[in-house]
């Protein structure tokens, strides 16, 4: 099994490192980074799940519309959602190897700086 | 012996090995709480998705639809997409900054006694709530499958709530976790069977079958109508329903990043990422569920049809009915076994989330200020705690019986889940001015109004007919508050709250403790790591 690198932290970091790491330019990256990814897929799939309760509510007429055969426009774009929450899902999957990169390297940096401290000792 | 209690027996067999082998595990907190965090992705997917395919869903929301059509899948889109919230915003947060319940993160920066102290006493609502939804679905069942057969409700939930408190007691999370996999497994196979046999009973011709579902026939006010079970609108109609409709929304998709007993199983994982991948295999599982109960509704309306369903059972039985006139009893038996066993493996979950906040929440952290004052007496005491809610849920399923739909019931849980939990978890990880009091408020306007707002809602107060009928309100008036779901009020409520309260007091919390969090939730350092068992 692979041992992720907090694994081998034997004590929690001090309150300084903890704020240094916060305030480095690689964490602050990090923040960045995933805030691009998650609020735009937040808000669009919030967007357009309550697409669904609103136009049922307040466009019935279109709604009931016979698309194909018997099925209606609603029940398409019910099951259309659970697409497209699979999609975000796999985005996101996708997105995160990145993120796990980021704070990889972040752990690595802040690890590193302990040991060369507690070295020095 | 019958065939239904043949296959529920093995089941039974099959979980009570599956608690011996984790007892023995199952000593120390964290394999108690936590199934020692070594649950793997797929493990753990299936689990969360047998927590979330419960009763309430299996037997609620396929009864939903098959008396009220498209309205009732709504029920469904809603809970899948709420996963999508919980893998954007929640999941990783949590696993990388709690140990056990959903209060350990709001608990992290706040003050803990208040916060947990709250926490804890909305978590055993939320688990009540939940668990009265679960038990109806099984009085329901025990009256359609058992009629004559000499085992009565009450002995069935008595059984019931025994097996659950043993696995919870004894196994832990572990056993829990498992036996919710087997469980999961179980149902997702029996849901398939069905699906094609309805396909099979149309030869195959979806089209055909979605035309059936167009002209379902049954009886109203003494009249035979003819509805379109595609069509929305038959459960939320004007003029409330619109509004009614985007409430139930909010109230599922926030709620489920609220549900105590799902929170609980991404501690289970060994870190972030297998957290992150086991909600995606958990959207995998609950969405083919989920798609399929819409096949499932609507052909226990055309098959079955509402009338025979509403005189045969009612509301919750449209699936297991459906069984029997597809497979005859031998697929009514296996059907209401499986159904048993959902229940009884949601249970356990519920018991185990209930019973953790208790021991750790508020007796350690509350009461003893997080001393232990013995080693695992947390383990100890929630074992005494689930043995305290085993009880109290049996006597309170078997003082309430069969009444009303449980996927509603469910879902009314939801809403105080998504009041009162969401706001205070979102806002702790990401809103660096969020404090105590704002915590405190944000808890207790969300649980106050969510529930306050039920209990004067359509689904409490309303005047029955002077005929004596199955279905009674509560209070007999007129309803004060119009909507049957609260989370268009309560949940921005819950937000206001929190927020306001906030930025009305001068307490902050400190900074690097908001520093501290985020580059903990963000990185994993120093998170609860796995034990080896």
């Amino acid at each position: 099994m692979k041992q992720l690198p907090g694994g081998c932290l034997q004590q929690r970091p001090q309150e300084a490192e903890w704020n240094r790491i916060a305030a480095s330019r690689e964490f602050q990256h990090l923040l960045a980074v995933k805030k691009t990814f998650i609020v735009p897929a937040f808000l669009f799939f919030l967007t357009y799940y309550l697409l669904l309760p609103i136009l049922i509510g307040y466009a019935p007429r279109l709604m009931s519309k016979k698309v194909i055969g018997s099925v209606t426009l609603a029940y398409l774009f019910a099951l259309s959602q659970f697409v497209v929450g699979w999609i975000v899902a796999w985005l996101y999957l996708r997105a995160s190897s990145r993120f796990d990169k980021l704070a990889e390297e972040i752990l690595h940096h802040a690890l590193g700086d302990v040991d060369d401290k507690e070295g020095a000792q | 012996m019958p065939f239904s209690l043949l296959v529920f027996l093995l089941f039974v067999a099959a979980t009570l090995g599956i608690t011996l082998w984790a007892a023995k595990r199952s000593n120390v907190a964290s394999a108690y709480f936590a199934a020692g965090r070594q649950i793997t992705a797929w493990q753990n997917g299936f689990a969360v998705a047998g927590d979330f395919m419960s009763g309430a869903s299996f037997l609620g929301i396929v009864g939903l639809i098959s008396l009220q059509g498209f309205d009732g899948f709504l029920f469904s889109v809603g809970g899948f997409i709420a996963y999508v919230t919980i893998l954007l915003l929640i999941a990783e947060p949590l696993r990388n900054t709690g140990k056990f319940t959903m209060a350990d993160v709001l608990a992290y920066r706040l003050r803990p006694r208040p916060v947990r102290a709250l926490a804890a006493l909305s978590t055993l609502t939320i688990a009540t709530f939940y668990m009265i939804a679960q038990m109806i679905s099984a009085g329901a069942l025990v009256n359609l499958l058992l009629a004559g057969s000499g085992i009565t409700y009450n002995m069935a939930v008595v059984a019931v709530g025994v097996l659950m408190m043993v696995y919870v007691v004894c196994g832990g999370m572990l056993a829990t976790t498992w036996v919710q996999i087997v469980k999961a497994f179980l149902l997702l196979s029996c849901t398939v069977v069905i699906v094609v046999l309805v396909l099979a009973h149309f030869d195959f011709r979806l089209g055909n079958f979605f035309a059936s579902a167009s002209q379902v026939k049954y009886h109203q006010a003494g009249e035979i109508v003819v509805t379109d079970f595609l069509q929305p609108g038959l459960r939320y109609a004007p003029p409330n329903g619109p509004i009614d409709l985007i409430s139930l929304g909010l109230a599922l998709l926030f709620g489920c990043s609220g549900l105590p007993h799902i929170l609980m199983r991404f501690y289970t994982v060994p870190d972030a990422r297998t957290a992150r991948e086991s909600v995606v295999w958990a959207m995998v599982l609950i969405g083919s569920f989920f798609i399929m109960t819409s096949i499932l509704g609507l052909g226990a309306a055309v098959i079955v049809g509402p009338d025979y369903i509403l005189s045969h059972g009612g509301t919750n039985m449209g699936g297991p009915l459906l069984a029997r006139a597809l497979g005859g009893d031998a697929l009514l038996g296996v059907v209401s076994a499986v159904a048993f066993a959902t229940i009884l493996a949601v249970v356990a979950g519920l018991t185990i989330s209930a019973s953790t906040s208790f021991a750790h929440d508020f007796w350690i952290n509350v009461i003893h200020r997080g001393v232990e004052r013995r080693s695992n007496e947390t383990v100890l005491v929630a074992r005494i705690a689930a043995l305290g809610v085993g009880g109290a849920s049996i006597l309170l399923a078997i003082a309430l019986g069969p009444s009303s739909n449980s996927g509603v019931l469910a879902t009314l849980a939801m809403a105080v889940a998504a009041s009162a939990h969401f706001p205070v978890i979102l806002l702790s990880i990401f809103w660096r001015r969020f404090n105590t009091a704002g915590a405190v408020a944000g808890l207790s306007a969300g649980l106050i109004g969510s529930i306050g707002l039920i209990l004067i809602s359509p689904t409490f107060m309303g005047i029955d007919p002077p005929v004596a009928t199955s279905v009674r309100h509560l209070f007999q008036t007129t309803p004060w508050f119009p909507l049957e779901n609260p989370g268009i009020v309560s949940v921005p409520l819950g937000f206001l709250a929190a927020i306001a309260a906030s930025l009305l007091t001068r307490e902050g919390t400190s900074d690097s403790k908001f520093n501290e969090l985020r580059v903990r939730a963000n990185t994993g350092l120093g998170a609860e790591q796995a034990v080896a068992h």
